[in-house]
């Protein structure tokens, strides 16, 4: 059946702000379905309150509102543009569950929006476990035993059947959040108590324990003809007891025979068709009992996940995309399969190489909490590598990770290292070092419970380690066998380590050698069809598939796994440079390692080279390509930290130059410029060594702000008042931080208001872009700081001179491209802090909120065009504020205090934008998921909050000082730093720990007060229009 | 491991792929084709249709769960060699009982890995099937099996495969056929069918027991007369290596018994079927071989996914007077997946309903046979006929 014409508005839910369990594949997801439906001649209407993203770009959709998920904002838009369907099924766990409110609240009915993709009834099947159960049971499924408790008292009765230990799952909670794996009755009592808690429903599964079983997921993709296909299967390095996003995972399966794999494919489509999901991908997860093959089903996502996302860059089947086709009512067999271009969708995709997903964690900026892993999801990104063989793939993938702790695994003892074989970030890295020591596979098996596959696989790497050095001397090493060791993934750097030579003297050689890597192409099809993608990953074979082309070419170097400090801006900035250049005229060529990302899409650049951000795999890539330059800036401090290596290695980067870069980040350069120019600076030393840090400190005199250089996020960054806490502090850095950075001392201006400031420069002329006002003061990490745009409380004179001062820094340094500088304000003076000559976090934010793209002009003044030529010459001045706020993962990091430092802890942002800056602010914290009341009881504690508890009161709310008993109030303000505050994150009360905060919340709760808030359309704020604007 | 012993895959057009050994160690010769299925490599080998082929795995890695008596096809391997990126040393697997590399060695299957399969495979994509030796060093050369071939040595593995005969017009069902008819003491019940065997796989017979039919097998010659004699009910054609065209004594005994009973065929057995009606055959390009090809059942518009292994194909127009109409194409390329034919109850697929390996989407096939043969002596006719012109407007 062809597409539907009666419809022509659909409206994509988007999922909020970049959190733990939701990431920048439901950008991924979003992008490729809003692009498809357009194509397809539909009007697209898209809500999403995270400016982070590309898929609100105001080019994307038709509409773009970045108003809450909430089902009030949700309603507004519907009401004012009348969609003839929903699509819910692309934007996770939030658009699923907001589709579902929806439909319960009767909105949907009331205007006539068709659910499309899945239905209610198929949601409900999916997600809630009792009817999952059923339906598993009445298709002869085997599920965990287990049932679902509503109280604590049930609960206890039941637990005595299953024993110990027990797993608790909570219904409808984002990445499992709440549950775990009880081991004592103890634990079971305060999960099962959490749990009941955290679910809207109020209700948690409690199962048998299938701990130590083999995981599968398979990826399901059905039509409405009810053609259902397969698109891969992955299998899980770690098994059962780790959530499928904290485990390393491999694609396809590795250790399943056809009868095993049939029988889980059986299932699958026997599933997915009596959960009902009409079209679209789900993920379906399974377990298998190693000793016997018994199979059971875990759960079953009626919607495009993080699985979909790495499915699709494992296979090249754009699920996504295909998932929002078919929601329309195209058929698999109607729609081609954009690889082959001459064979359908109709499919399943078939591979030739080798996929390992790891994840990347951010144990250490949450520190007291535990990094055992368990059945609630807590990483905050992941790569992903293609390798001809597991060995070569997983290798990659570890050197992809950016998080390398082989060199301290190295010193510690073989007890020490076994008692890292619980399930937790570095397990890998602790069973390879334990291979090294001769631990056999069988006892690291009986420990951990990795298929005794996947550690062969890794005891043969561990092997060749050995092997390497009984080939002759490297300087000997014939073509072949620089083959075949670089085909087992090791890196010139690794083989270095271990034969005694430098990364690039290993690279000589090898290069001497004739031992270049070939690039590979990912085709859904082993190679049986020629494919038009141009999708690749290196290895060391014989046929190289990429030809080489004469158009001038651009490399734009991506931003890896996602992390704390380092998220989807950066994905949003670089694909913009891509669109940007290739209008320009330019092939374009991504490289980036993230399969959550738009920029590893494959239709996004001309080529997409899906490799680790390391020296080596990049460089061997400019040199295979020969691009006219590189573009370092845009992808954050990834790329960024590779510019010098890469221009020393001949590589021309394009943009800011590196000794630029170099001139910013050192601090005593940067001091010696700012000096020049006149710009007031906190006073600042650099120590080289912890006894110099303490006399350093003493001379500057407390409070200081200490931090090592050269680190992202403000990682290992804080205020200390006296020389005990800086000690201190500076043995934990040393412990925790690689190498011996240097330690950054500045003066810490206490109570300073902070403000951001993005500018563009051509080399010749600077533009300040936008200015944005910090909520909270100084002392608390730009990254989680809520923000204005324009400012509120500068004085014109100030504002001006910020900008001037701005600009000339930019023309001194000799920036092309983009610039951030960080500014404090105390006492009518603007003191510089940081300024780095690269893509901000902000990029985006601000680029909507002055209606002009900056990254993609970045890529232009990259390239050798001029302001002017850009038409960027003055800073705009916007018609709105905007406000961003941030979403916090405190409740995933059990224990810890949810109070903001500077160390930056959020994972996503939202955005709010009103005429009213304090209806912005209320907007965009309901955007990052802070249900602010306007009725209630609030609960301040802390002095210098009298001016709050008056506008609260004044709003109608009922203040008190002082908690009344153990009853919590609607809203917290606690600037004591008090346990309250924790209890009140996890009970879902919205908190505020800053008094800059509370502030701002009070003026925007008495704002809101009353006031019937209306919706505008991002392209109605850039047209000037939209009259139902709400101030 | 870094160092392995040596081999080569020497191509009739002169192309030679330095390798390493792995299984039996020896030298063969065949057919060199590919097959795309990420899974069941044992049933793969065991195929009796691989009869004379060397196959390439796509998949990099084969081996990884070992070899389970479970999951033969047949009773030994008949691939002639097996060539993959990488053969596992060691397997995982609750149901495992040997290696893959014990198993080749106990069946003496000469196999090849550490090649570039992918350049392979492109090179039989765009060239078409090629013959080709694998040759181990430690075969010729066992005091030096680490050291290399030289071009000379080379040469004589490309000449011995330009030498060796080409599968087209041969019969290549003679080495893989039963030699004497046989059946199955615990399947005693059901419906009567006799199986021709041309290299049957143990899953068909296990399939078409499972709806209630008594299988005998009987060997490739057996004559219309000798299979009537057995009083049957339904009548199997098997898949099995090869060309089909020269299996003219099959086409024969199809021909008579065309009409008389109630028909299914397989890969081979459907391309028997369309011989025998008339029609031809042709030699693909690099045929099908996998477990993701996707086919569209005319009949209901349902889309299957599907396992085949096939390297002739039927061409539907060459079948005289419409006696057969297509059911079942290939969405990728079109090719004849499926017929019926349109006044008998007989009809085929080009595909393997049975899978081992590959999904399962298409076991409605064997439940349509048993209904043919249940309608058989009844007086409301074929169903399958009936869809047919139902359907087709036939």
């Amino acid at each position: 059946m062809p597409k539907r014409t009666d419809l022509q508005t659909i409206l994509i839910l988007g999922s909020g702000p970049i959190q733990i369990g939701q990431a920048a594949e439901f950008d991924y997801s979003g992008t490729q379905a809003l692009k498809a439906l357009k194509k397809e001649g539909y009007r697209v209407v898209l809500v999403n309150s995270n400016p982070a993203t590309i898929m609100t770009d105001p080019d994307l959709a038709d509409a773009t509102y970045l108003e809450a998920l909430t089902p009030e904002f949700v309603r507004k838009v519907i009401e004012k543009e009348r969609p003839d369907a929903l699509l819910p099924t692309l934007g996770g766990q939030t658009a699923l569950n907001l589709a579902m409110e929806l439909h319960a609240n009767g909105t949907l009915a009331e205007f006539g929006v068709e659910l499309i993709g899945a239905n209610a009834e198929a949601i409900h099947k999916g997600e809630d476990r009792e009817a999952f159960q059923a339906a598993m049971r009445k298709i002869g499924v085997e599920t965990a035993r287990g049932k679902m408790v509503h109280s604590l008292e049930e609960a206890v009765e039941y637990q005595k059947e299953l024993g110990l230990p027990v797993v608790i799952r909570p219904s409808f909670t984002l990445g499992g959040t709440g549950g775990g794996i009880a081991h004592t009755y103890e634990d079971f009592l305060r999960i099962t108590e959490g749990g009941l808690r955290d679910s809207p429903v109020h209700s948690v599964l409690l199962e048998e324990s299938i701990l130590g079983w083999k995981e599968y997921e398979l990826e399901v993709m059905r039509d409405h003809a009810d053609t259902v296909v397969i698109i891969t299967s992955i299998e899980n390095f770690d098994p059962m007891g780790v959530h499928t996003g904290d485990s390393i995972t491999v694609a396809p399966a590795q250790t399943l025979s056809d009868v095993e794999y049939q029988r889980l494919r059986d299932q699958s489509l026997a599933i997915i068709r009596e959960i009902g999901v009409d079209t679209g991908g789900s993920n379906i997860q399974f377990a298998v009992n190693p000793d016997n093959g018994r199979v059971i089903v875990i759960e079953m996502n009626p919607r495009v996940s993080r699985s979909s996302a790495l499915a699709s860059k494992a296979t090249g089947f754009p699920i996504a995309k295909i998932a929002a086709l078919l929601a329309v009512g195209y058929h698999l067999d109607e729609l081609p399969n954009d690889i082959t271009r001459v064979t359908p969708a109709a499919f399943e995709p078939t591979i030739d190489y080798v996929v390992t997903k790891i994840p990347r964690f951010a144990f250490e900026k949450f520190p007291g909490s535990s990094d055992a892993l368990g059945t609630q999801m807590r990483s905050v990104g992941e790569v992903m590598a293609i390798g001809r063989t597991f060995k070569e793939s997983v290798q990659k993938a570890l050197r992809s990770i950016e998080a390398d702790v082989r060199g301290a695994f190295a010193e510690m003892g073989v007890e020490e290292l076994r008692g890292l074989l619980y399930g937790n970030p570095r397990r890998i890295e602790a069973v390879l070092e334990l291979l090294r020591r001769g631990e056999g596979v069988q006892a690291l098996h009986d420990a951990t419970k990795i298929d005794r596959w996947f550690l062969s696989q890794l005891q043969e790497i561990v092997a060749a380690e050995r092997e390497l050095l009984d080939l002759g001397p490297i300087q000997s090493w014939k073509y072949e066998v620089w083959r075949e060791v670089k085909r087992l993934g090791f890196s010139d750097a690794r083989i270095g380590e271990l034969v005694g030579l430098s990364e690039l003297e290993v690279r000589a050689l090898r290069k001497a050698a004739k031992a270049t890597p070939v690039y590979k192409t990912v085709d859904t099809c082993a190679a049986e069809f020629e494919a038009y993608t141009p999708y690749h990953y290196s290895t060391y074979e014989w046929e190289d598939e990429v030809k080489a082309t004469d158009k001038p070419k651009v490399v734009i170097l991506g931003s890896g796994p996602n992390r704390i400090g380092q998220g989807v801006e950066f994905d949003y900035a670089t694909v913009h440079a891509v669109w940007a250049l290739q209008e320009a005229g330019f092939e374009t060529i991504m490289v980036n390692s993230n399969p959550e990302t738009v920029s590893t899409d494959y239709d996004t650049a001309d080529r997409l080279y899906f490799e680790p951000l390391t020296f080596e795999d990049v460089m061997n890539i400019v040199e295979h390509e020969k691009p006219v330059g590189v573009i370092v800036q845009l992808g954050g401090q990834t790329p960024l930290k590779l510019a010098k290596k890469l221009a020393e290695a001949g590589a021309p980067i394009l943009g800011t130059s590196p000794e630029t870069i170099h001139q910013a980040e050192d601090r005593a350069s940067f001091n010696a410029l700012c000096e020049r120019l006149g710009l007031p600076q906190p006073r600042g030393k650099v120590a080289e060594t912890p006894a110099q840090a303490l006399a350093l400190a003493a001379e500057l005199g407390f409070p200081l702000m200490a931090r090592p250089s050269y680190v992202l996020g403000g990682r290992a960054m804080r205020t200390v008042h006296s020389l005990e806490e800086l000690s201190a502090y500076l043995s934990e850095v040393y412990a925790a931080v690689e190498g011996q950075p240097s330690i950054l001392l500045d003066q810490f201006l206490e109570g300073a208001l902070e403000l951001d400031v993005d500018l563009l420069c051509d080399g010749k002329r600077a533009v300040v872009a936008g200015v944005m006002e910090h909520v909270e003061a100084a002392g608390v990490h730009s990254g989680d700081s809520a923000c204005v745009l324009p400012p509120v409380s500068l004085s014109p004179d100030l504002l001006e001179r910020v900008k001037r001062d701005t600009e000339r820094l930019a023309l001194e340094l000799g920036v092309k491209g983009l610039m951030n500088v960080q500014w404090a304000v105390k006492d009518g003076v603007a003191y510089i802090l940081e300024a780095n000559p690269r893509a901000s976090r902000t990029v985006p934010f601000v680029s909507k909120a002055v209606h002009h793209p900056l990254a993609k002009s970045a890529a232009r003044i990259a390239v050798g065009h001029t302001l002017e030529q850009i038409g960027f010459t003055e800073t705009p001045a916007p018609n709105l504020y905007a406000v961003k706020e941030v979403h916090l993962p405190f409740l995933k990091f059990a224990g810890v205090l949810p109070i903001l430092g500077p160390e930056m802890k959020s994972t996503g942002e939202s955005m709010g934008l009103d005429t009213d800056p304090y209806l912005a602010f209320y907007r965009a914290a309901l955007g990052a998921k802070s249900h602010l009341p306007l009725s209630g009881t609030a609960l301040l504690l802390g002095e210098g909050l009298d001016e709050v508890a008056a506008t609260l009161e004044g709003a109608g709310l009922r203040v008190l000082r002082e908690q009344e008993g153990d009853t919590l109030p609607d809203l917290l303000v606690d600037v004591t730093a008090s346990p309250l505050l924790r209890a009140a994150l996890e009970r879902g009360v919205p908190i505020v720990s800053t008094r800059e905060g509370a502030v701002w919340t009070a003026k925007a709760i008495a704002a809101a007060q009353g006031r019937e808030l209306g919706v505008r359309s991002l392209q109605e704020w850039q047209r000037g229009a939209g009259a139902d604007a709400s101030s | 491991m870094i160092r392995k012993e040596r081999a080569i895959l020497a191509l009739e057009d002169g192309t030679v792929y330095r390798g390493y050994a792995f299984g039996h160690r020896g030298e063969t010769v065949g057919e060199v084709v590919f097959n795309t299925s990420m899974t069941g490599y044992q049933e793969i080998m065991t195929d009796p249709s691989y009869n004379g082929q060397i196959v390439t795995i796509t998949y990099p890695h084969v081996g990884n769960y070992g070899v389970a008596i479970y999951d033969m096809e047949s009773n030994k391997p008949y691939v002639r060699g097996f060539i993959s990126r990488e053969f596992s040393g060691e397997y995982s697997n609750h149901r495992a009982q040997q290696s893959l590399e014990a198993f080749m060695q106990q069946y003496g299957v000469v196999s090849i890995q550490g090649i570039d399969t992918r350049a392979l495979v492109r090179r039989l994509r765009s060239g078409g099937v090629v013959k080709g030796v694998i040759a181990h060093r430690s075969f010729t050369h066992p005091e030096d099996p680490y050291g290399e071939f030289t071009p000379a040595e080379e040469q004589v593995y490309v000449q011995r495969a330009r030498d060796h005969q080409d599968i087209d017009g041969h019969d290549m069902t003679r080495e893989v056929t039963t030699a004497l008819p046989y059946a199955f003491p615990t399947l005693r019940h059901g419906k009567r069918v006799v199986l021709m065997d041309f290299g049957i796989k143990h899953t068909i017979i296990e399939r078409l027991a499972e709806v209630g039919i008594e299988p005998i097998v009987v060997p490739a010659h057996t004559t219309p007369a000798q299979i009537m004699a057995l009083q049957p009910h339904g009548l199997f054609l098997s898949n099995g290596p090869g060309d089909p065209a020269p299996l003219e004594y099959a086409h024969r005994t199809a021909w008579e018994l065309m009409g008389l009973l109630p028909t299914f065929g397989i890969c081979l057995g459907h391309q028997i079927l369309g011989l025998a009606a008339g029609g031809k055959t042709f030699k693909m390009k690099f045929g099908h071989r996998g477990g993701n090809q996707p086919v569209k059942n005319l009949l209901t518009g349902n889309v299957e996914i599907t396992s085949q292994n096939h390297g002739y194909a039927v061409d539907i127009e060459s079948i005289p007077d419409g006696a057969f109409v297509a059911t079942h194409v290939n969405l990728n390329d079109g090719t004849l997946e499926g017929m019926a034919h349109s006044r008998y109850p007989v009809f085929s697929v080009q595909y393997h309903p049975e899978a081992s390996p590959g999904p399962h989407d298409s076991r409605y096939l064997f439940d349509r046979f048993i209904e043919e043969i249940d309608a058989f002596d009844g007086a409301d006719g074929s169903p399958v006929v009936k869809a047919v012109a139902g359907r087709l407007g036939v």
